[in-house]
């Protein structure tokens, strides 16, 4: 699926400072029956933000009136770890936002993003701590991701960090091309290669 | 330079290289099922592609589908949905369907080796982060979202950078009732749920030669929980007997042919791996976790730790302890439990219901324990049938149900309930996996069957050492 290009964004941004935030927790497996992509904004972070009864946690970050709108997420080390399932990703559109950073990324849920259009940045833990304390302490205090430098900044003081994306994968968030686009321009070289394969 | 089982197989299914970029990698297997693949299929067809080698892609069902009365219709309307969207794209591209009912149906990590399609020196792939259970096969194997299902359906190529090298070494022998379930959860506690992120295990040592390719299976499975892409163990006279004869397994020359091959899969002495674990295998005793990703593990005559003592942040550390209604210090043995699932990708093979029925043969289940045992497979429970085992679970109290991922993440009815303590031999407790609110202890099927008959959290030596 292709999606929007993305250049400089800049936003207000959730802070969600805890570790390990896993998919299941993203999207529980219940709302994954869907056979089309659509909706899965409004099951974000479900059981977090809704209790049982189905009424809001008042207290939970991503219901906070004051951070509505915001198209950044900054969650804790080692965002999104555990299931493969795509839906986190979509689910982290559809919710609004184009990018999360964190000081650490599990693997698929990172490639599931970039695939999706939302860029992940990791950054030092330092500098996410700096970030955390920053939009915790002011709400409306934005948060600049230039994807082209590569840098993340924090508006209010000026405090900078670079991040790393490979230019292949640059190039595709930049352009709104993905990787398909890409297959399929060298199919002939795949259907040679096909025919190598001994099973 | 030397090169290691996880180079060999990448570099000879690499189609280009991308300057600054993924390596182009072509996939031999394909697994699917009803929920990453819908909307792959839809992505498909809105751009106009179709899929270029549907006999490489396999299709089953077995996320959401119920665990009784298979026969009947599915009753929920969103579960059978998506199990018509699978059989119908796999009619309409032509890609084998084992849907519910079938002989061959159950869970995509059990049939797959089980029919002979998983085989060493292949790269296999699956919108299912469990994937990394084929690598027990010497094949690199792992995870994909569903972009990248379009991908492979499309195209039967993928695009990732190689991923850096990881070999994990436990040597010596494994004491009684210490499983590979066991050794997975110990390695995983040591490396935490993100110590292998961007790597590629290889799985070395005593320990994993003399393993079972069950056991092998739920090692490999267990990869992703320390954030590896996958794992493999190289490929042996077991690897070779498994395979052999399974209906989908080369034959004949195909299969001379193969083994030259596959007998070429291994590290080579002067291999060089990016980082380097060693493990000794009496170190490792019966596991279970206290927390809320399967990092959290001790042995289960172990307290919980201390906050100070926890590598993740004392924040995080402190709400999952108070999700799972647990405080620091606390014993995990003779913990009362409500819920005991036996199966999953990870623990529903027939070998981990030979373990369980070790356990129960003679015993009973205890009353306040509702148990749900699911086969992987509709072949597993064929052999348990062969092998006698459903009389002994059938004594014991407990009943077998139909094969399906189950309350391993309750996508069908089998959730345990809110606050309800489960042990289950499942690979993730994270909250409400097993249904909103549930409570999961991860185990081996030893400890899951010791704790169904006591009630409580138990130590299957106990039972173990009262049976010699």
């Amino acid at each position: 699926m292709a999606y929007d290009k993305f250049d400089v964004l800049t936003s207000t941004a959730y802070p969600l400072p805890i570790e390990n935030v896993d998919t299941d927790q993203i999207i529980p497996a219940r709302f994954l029956k869907a056979t089309e992509r659509v909706g899965f904004g409004d099951n974000f972070f479900r059981d977090w933000r809704y209790h049982q009864d189905g009424s809001p946690k008042a207290d939970f970050p991503l219901n906070k009136e004051i951070y509505a709108g915001s198209k950044i997420l900054v969650g804790g080390k080692n965002f999104g770890s555990g299931s493969s399932r795509e839906h986190a990703a979509w689910s982290v559109y559809d919710f609004g936002l184009r990018c999360v950073i964190s000081s650490f990324f599990a693997d698929i849920f990172r490639n599931n993003c970039l695939n999706v259009g939302v860029l992940p940045v990791q950054v030092s833990e330092n500098f996410a701590n700096t970030l955390f304390d920053a939009i915790m302490a002011d709400p409306n205090t934005e948060i600049k991701v230039d994807l082209p430098k590569q840098t993340v900044t924090l508006v209010t003081t000026g405090e900078s960090e670079s991040f790393e994306i490979n230019t292949y994968k640059k190039d595709n968030m930049l352009n709104g091309f993905d990787d398909i686009d890409y297959l399929k321009n060298i199919e002939e070289e795949i259907s040679a290669f096909a025919k190598t394969r001994p099973f | 330079m030397a090169n290691t089982l996880f180079d060999k197989v990448w570099d000879t299914h690499v189609v280009r290289k991308v300057k600054e970029g993924p390596d182009v990698l072509f996939i031999d297997r394909h697994f699917i099922h009803e929920v990453t693949s819908p909307v792959a299929f839809l992505g498909l067809e809105s751009r106009g592609n179709s899929v270029v080698y549907p006999e490489k892609t396999f299709a089953t069902a077995d996320h959401n589908t119920p665990t009784i009365n298979q026969h009947l219709p599915v009753e929920d309307p969103l579960s059978a949905n998506q199990l018509n969207a699978l059989e119908e794209n796999a009619k309409k591209y032509g890609i084998s369907h084992w849907g519910l009912g079938d002989k061959n149906n159950g869970i995509v990590h059990v049939v797959g080796p089980e029919n002979g399609i998983t085989l060493p020196g292949a790269t296999i792939v699956c919108g299912d982060s469990h994937t990394s259970t084929h690598g027990a096969f010497g094949a690199i194997a792992f995870g994909i979202g569903t972009s990248e299902v379009e991908m492979v359906l499309s195209t039967q190529c993928i695009m990732q950078p190689k991923p850096k090298s990881l070999r994990i070494n436990v040597n010596g022998i494994l004491g009684v009732g210490v499983t590979p379930k066991d050794v997975a959860l110990y390695i995983i506690s040591k490396l935490s749920t993100s110590g292998a992120t961007g790597y590629f295990v290889e799985y070395a040592g005593d320990v994993f030669k003399e393993m079972s390719m069950e056991g092998r299976m739920t090692v490999c499975n267990l990869s992703i929980e320390m954030g590896a892409r996958g794992g493999m163990i190289a490929p042996d006279e077991k690897t070779y007997h498994y395979i052999k004869g399974r209906s989908l397994a080369p034959k004949g020359e195909a299969w001379d042919k193969a083994m030259n091959y596959w007998q070429t899969l291994y590290t080579e002495d002067n291999a060089e791996f990016d980082a380097e674990f060693t493990f000794e295998a009496s170190d490792i005793e019966p596991m279970i976790t206290y927390g809320t990703n399967p990092g959290m593990g001790i042995g289960v005559t172990k307290s919980i730790p201390n906050s100070d003592d926890a590598d993740s942040g004392a924040k995080s550390y402190k709400k999952s302890l108070a999700y799972m209604n647990f405080d620091e210090g606390d014993a995990m043995l003779g913990k009362e439990i409500d819920f005991v699932f036996l199966g999953s990708c990870t623990n529903g093979r027939i070998e981990d219901f030979r373990a369980f029925c070790s356990i129960v043969e003679g015993r009973k289940k205890a009353e306040n324990v509702t148990a749900w045992l699911v086969p992987g497979s509709h072949k597993v429970v064929d052999q348990i049938k062969e092998e006698g085992l459903d009389k002994i679970i059938d004594a014991a109290g407990f009943v077998l149900r139909e094969p399906g991922c189950s309350a391993c993440l309750a996508m069908n009815d089998d959730k345990i309930p809110s606050g309800k303590l489960s042990v289950s031999t499942s690979n993730r407790n994270f909250e409400g996996r097993q249904g909103p609110g549930s409570r999961t202890l991860l185990a081996s099927p030893l400890v899951a069957a010791a704790s169904a008959v006591e009630g409580v959290v138990t130590d299957p030596r106990t039972i173990l050492a009262a049976s010699l």
